[in-house]
This record gives structure tokens, sequence and C-alpha cells, in this order.
């Protein structure tokens, strides 16, 4: 299976991985894009509203591990080792802080 | 008048008729607004731009906007889950605008994802009622004193959309 496409955001900040799962209509998810790219914080997105088929699938499976609800905006950490799920702006800026 | 427009009006009279205010925050009002736009051309109906929709309607339907679990986040939390629809003290604080718990039960996201998955779209399973069983049998039904209008939910609507009087004319109803 060919992998999903990702989007990539480049940033000057590396330090953490961050990957967002996010949807295309979603002006909270906007909002998270938005405060990453201020942040100059490198990162990923999937915009799942605009995936078909097998890649639909693989980011279903994916997300479901770091968030059972697969809400969205989906904020993924270091691997898993923060999720922070929803636009909360201050946790995002805490833990990508150093 | 375009897509957008008719949208915006749509939900402003929904709005009024309701005693709700639209998303003091500018520039996410039309962002949600956009996102319905386009759920509306892609499917067909305006669901949640800020849930994923299956693209079958059938799975979809307690999430087109307005959804059914606007009235009891306005109630709890002063926003509805994507903070189109807002409560008065909302309004007036536009800064607490924020995520808020998703309501909608995970079994019928589960379902309606996939569904979406599979595109299962042609079979014949029973449409999901995607109030929980729980809520329904415990829920209480409302009486405006003035006008006779009746509603179920956790609590009065903020004022009758028929009459427009306000919470406080509203009493619970028993049947029989």
């Amino acid at each position: 299976m060919k992998a999903m496409k990702r989007e990539r955001v480049p940033g000057k900040k590396k330090a953490h991985q961050v990957k967002i799962y996010t949807l295309s209509t979603c002006g909270w998810c906007k909002k998270t894009k938005e405060l990453l790219k201020d942040l100059d914080v490198e990162f990923e997105y999937v915009d799942i509203d605009t995936l078909s088929g097998d890649d639909l699938v693989e980011a279903n499976e994916e997300i479901k591990k770091y968030n059972p609800y697969r809400t969205y905006p989906t904020i993924v950490i270091d691997q898993g080792k923060h999720v922070i799920l929803g636009f909360k702006d201050k946790e995002i800026k805490e833990k990508l802080s150093g | 008048m375009n897509a957008k427009q008719t949208i915006i009006d749509s939900m402003n009279e929904n709005a009024k008729d309701n005693g709700y205010y639209l998303c003091p925050d500018a520039q996410l009002f039309s962002d949600l607004i956009d996102g319905l736009a386009k759920n509306t051309q892609r499917y067909g109906y305006g669901s949640c731009p800020c849930r994923v929709a299956s693209g079958l309607k059938k799975h979809d339907v307690d999430i087109i906007c307005p959804c059914e679990y606007r009235d009891a986040d306005v109630d709890e939390f002063g926003m509805c889950y994507c903070g189109l629809f807002v409560h008065e003290r909302i309004k007036n604080n536009p800064s607490q605008l924020g995520p808020i718990p998703e309501r909608r039960p995970q079994e019928i996201i589960d379902a309606a994802l996939t569904a979406a998955e599979t595109k299962s779209s042609t079979s014949e399973e029973t449409t999901l009622h995607p109030k929980s069983v729980k809520k329904t049998q415990t829920i209480t039904v409302w009486r405006c004193t003035v006008c006779g209008y009746l509603c179920a939910r956790e609590t009065p609507p903020p004022i009758c959309p028929i009459c427009k009087a306000k919470a406080e004319r509203f009493e619970p109803f028993a049947l029989g």
C-alpha cells in the first residue's frame, strides 16, 4: 500500500515531531495550523475529509491509536508522547516550548 | 445571492428564533460558514464543518447543522461543538470560545465512519437514531406556558421559538 499523502509545513523549530489530523472545513483545525505556523514549528498535517479509499482507512487506523474518539484537530507530538485533542492553544504552546 | 450568504441568512434566522447568537469570532465564523458551504456542495447537505461526515446522509443526519447536539451543548458549555451557535454569555465574552467535548455518541461515530470506509451506501441496515436510549428515556418535556409549545431537552430554551416568551415561562410537562 502506498503511503498516504501528508502535507509538510516547514518551520525553523524541529525539536519535536508534530503531526496533526485535521479537517479542511474546520475552523478550529485552521486555527491550529495557523498557531503552529506562528510558532514556526515544523509539522505535518492530514486533512481527513479529503481522503478516500485506502488512504482514509489508513488515516482512520492511525488516528484511532492516539484518539479513539477521532475528533479534530488531534495533535500528536513525538509519536504520541503528548496527544492534544482540540485547539488548546496554551497546552500546544507549553508542550512545544523548549 | 451566493451560497455563503444564503447559509449565513438561514443560520442567523435560526439563531434568532431560538434565542442564540452566531459565533462572535469573525474569522472563525467565516471559516465555519465556508466549511458548511463546502460540505453542502460535496455531500448535498450542510454537515458540521468540525466533524467527519460519512458522506452517507442516513449516517450524518444528526450532524447536519444545526446539529442534534446543539441545544444541550449551548446549555452546558455556552456554545455548540463547532462554535457557530453560542449563548449570550459567550457572545459577550468571545475569549471563552474553545474546544468542548464531543457529545455525539461514540457508537454513532464509529458506525458512520465504518460505513464510509466500506462504502456501504446501498446496504439496507436500519437508520441509527443518534440520541442514545438513555437520553430519550430521561429527557424532560418543557411546555411554554404562554403559547403551549412543547420541546424535549435538558433545560428550557432561552426563548420560545414560537412566541418568544423567555425561559422562565416554561414549565416541565408530564403526560397523562
